[in-house]
């Protein structure tokens, strides 16, 4: 156990080599890096955690029932058109029903002819065309008497909302790219939840603002002609619906329900100034076809309110003062020069395709970050010094040899902390500091072994091989089984947690590392030198 | 320079004659653990719980905790816990879930931080949806029990079956033991929590299996040896390893709870109790198990395989 072929010898302090190298680029800015370290050489840093630089930890979720009730109000309004297409069929209590639209043919020998029509609506996702079954969104049973039934099937709608989540993540994307802020991370997590991570991010409100807004943006009529004292009775005209102002108090006011235009029909949107006023207001601009639609309503409905509606709430409802036909307006309300940014900004990057919902959110300040790097870094260093005394204390030179390669294991951390970008928390400095702790285990292991071989009378070199020899087993053993522990910490962790194993994992493996090779080459090395004829332990 | 040993060599401490008083010791300790758990039940954090919690900073001196206990109370949000965090400018506010689901969920944050305004510096905010934090508690428990799982299943294939069962039940003992403290303190039981009980697991075992080892390998070599005595010798050969890693991980880690800061005090704090746990377990209920299990550990592969495993056991001892 105690020789070392030279090619061994040179693959351990290689690795060390290389191990501090990839530590330097820690201590050098950004810029100095980009000026004096060579780029052939790795010039990562390691990256830190939410909890430890500050910043927003959001999971979204797709609010799937919401989404359901849009898709099933948009079938049931393709239904009442499909109906009335010539020849008429006539039907009766068309509504939706928890999560199906169902309504009732009047005529028996109407029925089949309705089917074939409501077949039309089903909605084909994938034709099956390559051997998969084929996918509609809808499926529909027929009852006795006429009555049909259509609600979502299974695939569709796992189909559907993997597209809702795909797009929601671009749309996201898109919005927080034009705040131009933060680099923030977002990804797909599970079937519907979308995780966005935001280190650094300095005003977490804001950002969650932006993301979380539906954006859904429509211009509707307003009906002077009903009082929303009247309306909210329930005299609501049929096609019509009471909505808030997001100003005047929240005094609901009658639009119509259909809108006369959407934000898809919008091709760019701006924040300038008020000419007279000087108030921050969102200009934008309109499609061809948006800009055509929009002329013909203005020109028809002179002197009427229209209402701007963002996400269920009037921004405001300016009259129709002439018709509008250069394709470009702009829309006041009340705004501060940034909320009129936050707003063009959602306007270009368009809505959401369904509502999302905050499942879960971390956000840490800055100055609490500050304070952990700091508590960590202290604990860390006092806790690894207290290791390395008692070592001192309780092994003399085989402590110092155990202290040098408690160092060696630390730089090795670090390193592949590095390498592999893995973000290092707050608890994951407590795993480190765990590491330095549980990582002299395998120097006892060794060191009381080899007391014991040469306290039953065998020569240093032969304790010393054989002290490596027997631990060797034992270690191998208890740190697989820490490690199996580690590794199922991994894998279910998120956040901090995840940091925590990590490190631990980590600490584990360039523990086993050091023990089985550095140690036992420090000692070889010692024996080789001094030929002790006792070993101090 | 004398070097520090704690035990002399060649203690011959009886630790198995303990065994009648160590079974019952923590078996009483789990017996009451369990009780607390079910009278008093864990101070589960918005992890599990689902809530909000916010972690404030006066600009401006120490904070006045009754002020924002009444200012917090007058928002209409369910239960506020406001408590003093550390030091005396730090706050720590807990706001129960929500009903209403997500959007009144959201909206804690928002409301509080209108009340509070700007007078505080707002360090942390966290905030749990109902449906997340009962994955999350799914989750917790699925993880301590697949690493239970996966580590009776290497032992089992290391060792015999008996020891593989012996370090689970040490180790659950840890556990029980583990969560009773959490009980009993009320120190709150989160995310990080169960990461303290997975290293705990860890720890313990990685302490059981060195003295397995030790064990078995004693089994090898005196083979008629009476089992008691046997076991009372590999533990003692094994002791001062046993205390100086117990040592250099209680070092690392009273460093860690008294300078790594308050948010992570309950995980190191836990850590800190299992480790004592689990080096207790390992001397008085891992190794005691195995006379109980199976007095001669019958059908031990290990002891009939000496003739072909000559290098472990032929040698001189």
């Amino acid at each position: 156990m105690l020789y070392f072929s030279r090619w061994k010898v040179t693959t351990i302090l290689l690795t060390i080599f290389v191990a501090l190298v990839v530590l330097i680029p820690n201590y050098l800015t950004s810029d100095q890096i980009k000026t004096y370290w060579p780029s052939w050489l790795p010039g990562r840093q390691v990256v830190l955690g939410l909890d430890l630089q500050g910043g927003v930890y959001l999971l979204y979720q797709v609010d799937v029932n919401d989404y359901k009730q849009k898709r099933l109000k948009a079938l049931e309004g393709d239904i009442r058109q499909a109906m009335r297409d010539e020849p008429r069929i006539g039907y009766t209590g068309l509504g939706i029903q928890g999560d199906v639209v169902q309504l009732k043919i009047r005529d028996a020998d109407k029925v089949e002819e309705a089917a074939k029509r409501l077949g039309n609506l089903l909605n084909p996702l994938s034709t099956g065309a390559l051997g998969g079954a084929a996918v509609t969104e809808f499926q529909f049973d027929q009852g006795s008497d006429g009555l049909m039934r259509l609600g979502f099937s299974e695939a569709g709608l796992d189909k559907r909302l993997g597209t809702v989540v795909q797009q929601s993540i671009e749309v996201i994307r898109r919005r927080v790219d034009q705040m131009g802020a933060v680099e923030p991370s977002i990804q797909r997590q599970g079937s519907d939840r979308i995780l966005v991570e935001a280190p650094g991010e300095k005003d977490p409100a804001r950002l969650k603002n932006i993301i979380g807004r539906t954006a859904q943006m429509t211009f509707h009529l307003v009906d002077l002609n009903v009082s929303a004292d009247e309306a909210a009775k329930g005299n609501l005209p049929p096609g019509e619906m009471l909505l808030k102002q997001k100003e005047a108090g929240g005094m609901p006011m009658v639009v119509d329900e259909t809108p006369l235009m959407t934000g898809e029909d919008l091709t760019d949107a701006q924040t300038s100034f008020q000419s007279q006023t000087n108030e921050p207001v969102v200009s934008f601009r309109l499609s061809t076809s948006g800009a055509r639609k929009f002329a013909q309503v203005t020109s028809d409905n002179v002197g009427r309110l229209f209402a701007i509606v963002l996400d269920d709430e009037i921004i405001s409802a300016p009259r129709i003062n002439e018709p509008i036909t250069q394709g470009s307006g702009q829309i006041s309300g009340n705004f501060s020069v940034e909320t009129a940014n936050d707003l063009a900004v959602l306007l270009r990057a368009g809505a959401l395709p369904a509502k999302l919902s905050v499942a879960e959110e971390r956000t840490v300040g800055p100055g609490l970050g500050a304070d952990s790097i700091a508590a960590g870094e202290r604990a860390a260093l006092i806790g690894t010094v207290a290791v390395v005394i008692f070592m001192l204390a309780a092994y003399g030179l085989f402590g110092v040899f155990a202290n040098i390669a408690l160092v060696v294991n630390l730089i090795l951390i670090m390193a592949i902390i590095t390498i592999l970008q893995a973000t290092l928390t707050l608890p994951g400095i407590a795993g480190i500091v765990l590491t330095m702790g549980m990582a002299v285990d395998s120097n006892v292991l060794i060191y009381e072994r080899i007391r014991e071989e040469q306290r039953l009378g065998r020569s240093p070199v032969s304790a010393i091989d054989a002290g490596f020899r027997r631990a060797f087993g034992t270690i191998l053993d208890a740190n697989i089984t820490t490690l199996i522990a580690a590794i199922v910490l991994f894998q279910m962790g998120s956040g901090p947690v995840k940091g925590f194993a990590v490190t631990h994992v980590i600490g584990i493996v360039t523990t086993m590392f050091t023990a089985i090779t550095f140690t036992r080459l420090v000692v070889a090395t010692w024996v080789r030198y001094r030929r002790p004829s006792v070993v101090p332990l | 320079m004398r070097l520090l040993r704690l035990f002399p060599d060649d203690t011959k401490i009886p630790f198995m004659k303990w065994r009648k008083w160590s079974f019952l010791i923590s078996g009483i300790a789990s017996v009451v653990c369990f009780v607390v758990l079910y009278t008093h039940g864990m101070n589960t954090g918005i992890d599990f719980q689902g809530g909000t919690l916010m972690e404030i900073q006066t600009k401006s001196g120490p904070a006045d905790l009754e002020a924002i206990r009444n200012q917090l109370n007058g928002l209409g949000l369910g239960e506020v816990q406001v408590q003093s965090f550390g030091a005396e400018d730090d706050v720590l506010i807990r706001i129960a879930r929500q009903e209403g689901g997500d959007e009144a969920q959201t909206a804690v944050v928002g409301k509080v931080q209108a009340a509070l305004g700007d007078k505080v510096d707002y360090r942390r905010t966290e905030m749990v949806g109902p449906r997340v934090s009962g994955e999350l508690a799914q989750n917790g428990i699925l993880g301590i029990i697949s690493a239970l799982g996966l580590i009776m299943v290497y032992v089992w294939f290391r060792f015999e079956w008996q020891y593989s069962l012996g370090a689970v039940i040490a180790t659950l003992h840890d556990v029980v033991l583990t969560i009773g403290f959490f009980a009993i303190t009320q120190v709150e039981f989160n995310l990080s929590s169960i990461a303290a009980i997975l290293t705990i697991v860890g720890y313990s075992l990685n302490d059981t299996v060195v003295v397995y080892d030790r064990i078995r390998e004693m089994r090898r070599k005196y083979k008629r040896l009476n089992l008691v005595v046997l076991l009372d010798l590999a533990i003692n050969q094994t002791l001062t390893r046993t205390t100086n890693t117990a040592l250099t991980t209680l070092i690392a880690l009273s460093a860690l709870v008294i300078f790594g800061g308050e948010v992570i005090r309950s995980f190191t704090a836990s850590m800190l109790f299992g480790v004592l746990i689990g080096t207790y377990s390992s001397i008085f209920i891992a190794a005691p198990i195995l006379i109980f299990l199976d007095p001669q550990l019958a059908g031990d592969k290990s002891a009939k395989k000496v003739e072909d495993d000559g290098d472990e056991a032929a040698e001189p001892a």
